[in-house]
């Protein structure tokens, strides 16, 4: 066919010619990620779940399992010889009772243990083994009543107490709390707006125009990045300010770790929303995805907990590496080189996602 | 340029395309000169979308040759994007970015064009050029997206039943602005299920029916050729008595007679004769009239005649 543009045809047309503005701010990357902030910003639910929602979480969880002096624990003695031997333990609160009340109080946990005569001039301990405060009734009771009746320690010990800052609850928690809430704030705001963007043929509309189809997806991720620079601030700093919460790695192995984890997220949930036609289907897709990982890759407590056989599995988890490595540099200040094992799990998912995603990926 | 006429905007060869189920497309041909406003007709479920689409380059045919401004989809796709205004049946642009984010962003996608503040002006939307989408109404967002999609300055406008759903005054100032860009000389393809639209704003028209063209030319010649000129519309007659409806078609001047819900249409070529010697027939029989229209033949009235159905029936 012939070049000959068909543009001749038309009337003189002075706006014809108009190229398109050089400024950096007419630069379709520069368009596309505009949008995702202005989306981001006009979304006030938004900016609560991604903003406010981890510090109130951070702060009623450290508010809440604050480190207090041991605290003394309360036993119930039915023979006055051994409450005077018992009294000499000063983590013991020792309640002389009758026998009934004395059962009673142990049932209705007002007490930890009850001590009582056997026979023969032995102690029978009542104490319920799975209750921790009951197994250390029974250590302190026993070693007060041994003591009383002249044991002697062959070796002396002595305590030091460490309750520095690193290894506190809330030391553990803030990088717990960093590494969910980078995964939700990566898989929700992609796959939302994806899904959304597709339902409304949005997504349609876009390839239909010249739009780089590269540009969209990068949008994206280029205002994650962004925003997650303050995602970050926001919950390390409050940790830092109100609860002194260490941060020894350095902040260039911190913020390393940040991107890295949210794009493998990001990967993610693009791999979620790459068909996905329905909000609903999409969000059901991502709480089957996440919700394993909140409970099982060591948010709240430590996914050692769970039995041996499923360690390989959880350590495999995307959410559990960023976790671990949070913690390894903010708790511990290990280098990136003591890291690597997690920092390859992260790679591995993110190049898996993004090339399953795009290979996936309806525009319609 | 001398050879304005013989210039084609987009040939279209024995093009098809099926669904699991349903041909959309079955073999079709069809050619829009540069310059002509095109209009596709047809019921829903004809095949006018898909065709528009694959003309677009949104959807792959299974089979057929398409070129659009002298290009090919396979060989020249992101050239032809630069160069096509495109507007989507229902697509719903972001709620929360304001009328000149809106336009601003599919400005950046396009290397020349107009500045998206005088796109925005083209379209009369100047004094919503700060509210959100989510503020306007459905005549001012299908004047935004008749915006983005003018903003690149295009030689080629797709409009895919631009507007559907808006009300009478809204239609009517969204065909003004159609009117305007294709006073600008420039190539439009529309496809509507309004004939009136039809008829004010297309050069030429395909009649589209299960994925086939079966009608094509200008409205007049359509409405020439298929129909005759005038129709007249009446019912007549009540239980006791009934009409003799063959004794109408020996009337001299009615073309055809057909019966729809219990009113009559002929289709006839000289009122002035015809409707005299209808009320004489009507007096013969002895029937009283009870309600006498005549119109103009419409395109409507063509597909009716083609089909056996109506446009908007389906």
């Amino acid at each position: 066919m012939s070049d000959v543009p068909i543009s001749g045809v038309r009337a003189a047309d002075g706006s014809r010619n108009t190229p398109r503005g050089n400024s950096f701010a007419d630069h379709p990357l520069v368009q596309l990620t505009l949008v995702r902030f202005r989306e981001f910003v006009r979304e006030p639910e938004a900016l609560f779940w991604v903003f406010v929602f981890p510090i109130l979480l951070a702060a009623g969880l450290g508010i809440a399992f604050r480190n207090r002096p041991a605290e003394v624990l309360n036993i119930a003695v039915v023979s006055p010889e051994l409450a005077e031997s018992l009294r000499q333990e000063k983590l013991l609160e020792v309640h002389p009772l009758e026998l009934q009340a004395a059962e009673e109080s142990l049932r209705t946990g007002k007490v930890a243990l009850l001590a009582g005569p056997g026979a023969n001039g032995a102690v029978v301990f009542h104490y319920d083994d799975t209750n921790p405060e009951g197994r250390a009734a029974r250590l302190l009771a026993d070693r007060a009543i041994q003591r009383a009746a002249g044991r002697a320690d062959p070796v002396s010990t002595s305590d030091q107490l460490v309750r520095e800052p690193g290894s506190r609850y809330i030391d553990f928690l803030i990088p717990g709390l960093l590494g969910m809430n980078l995964m939700g704030s990566a898989m929700w705001s992609i796959g939302f707006a994806i899904v959304d963007a597709r339902r409304k043929k949005l997504l349609k509309r876009l390839v239909a125009s010249p739009m780089p189809r590269q540009y969209y997806l990068l949008s994206f991720l280029l205002s994650r990045i962004l925003l997650l620079v303050v995602e970050v601030a926001a919950l390390v700093g409050f940790g830092a300010l109100l609860f002194h919460v260490p941060v020894r790695g350095s902040l260039l192995d911190l913020a390393v770790l940040c991107v890295l984890g949210s794009l493998s997220f990001c990967a993610l949930g693009l791999l979620l929303a790459s068909r996905a036609k329905t909000i609903e289907a999409a969000s059901g897709l991502m709480n089957v995805v996440m919700m394993p990982m909140w409970i099982a890759s060591g948010v709240f407590f430590s996914s050692q907990r769970f039995p041996d056989v499923m360690q390989p599995f959880l350590k495999a988890l995307p959410l559990t590496a960023l976790i671990d490595a949070l913690r390894a540099s903010m708790l511990q200040g290990a280098h990136m080189a003591q890291m690597l094992p997690q920092v390859g799990i992260m790679i591995f998912w993110m190049v898996l996602c993004f090339g399953l995603a795009l290979r996936l990926f309806r525009w319609r | 340029m001398p050879e304005v006429a013989s210039q084609s905007a987009l040939r279209i060869h024995r093009l098809r395309k099926a669904y699991k189920d349903v041909v959309a497309v079955d073999g079709l041909e069809l050619e829009v000169h540069a310059g002509e406003c095109f209009g596709l007709l047809g019921p829903n479920g004809a095949g006018k979308t898909t065709t528009v689409e694959i003309c677009e380059g949104l959807t792959e045919p299974d089979s057929g040759e398409i070129e659009v401004l002298g290009r090919t989809w396979t060989s020249n796709a992101s050239e032809l994007r630069q160069r096509l205004g495109i507007q989507l049946q229902d697509t719903q642009l972001s709620e929360k970015l304001t009328v000149l984010e809106t336009v601003r962003l599919f400005r950046s996608f396009f290397r020349q064009g107009e500045p998206a503040a005088q796109a925005i002006a083209r379209v009369q939307l100047e004094e919503k050029q700060n509210s959100r989408v989510g503020e306007l109404s459905g005549g001012q967002k299908q004047r935004l997206a008749l915006a983005c999609a003018l903003v690149g300055d295009p030689d080629f406008l797709f409009l895919d039943e631009p507007t559907t759903g808006l009300d009478p005054q809204a239609r009517h100032q969204l065909w003004e602005l159609i009117e305007e860009f294709k006073r600008s000389g420039r190539t439009i393809l529309l496809t509507t299920h309004y004939m009136d639209e039809a008829e004010r704003l297309c050069d030429r028209v395909a009649i589209m029916d299960h994925g086939k063209v079966i009608a094509l030319g200008t409205p007049r010649e359509l409405i020439a050729t298929h129909c005759t000129e005038q129709l007249v519309e009446f019912t007549a007659g009540n239980a006791a008595k009934s009409l003799d409806v063959p004794a109408l078609r020996r009337i001299s001047g009615v073309r055809d007679v057909r019966t729809e819900n219990g009113a009559v249409l002929m289709q006839v070529s000289e009122l002035h004769t015809a409707v005299p010697a209808l009320l004489a027939e009507l007096a013969r029989q002895n029937v009283p009239l009870t309600e006498l229209r005549t119109h103009s033949a419409t395109l409507e009235d063509v597909f009716v005649t083609l089909t056996g159905r109506h446009l908007r029936d389906e």
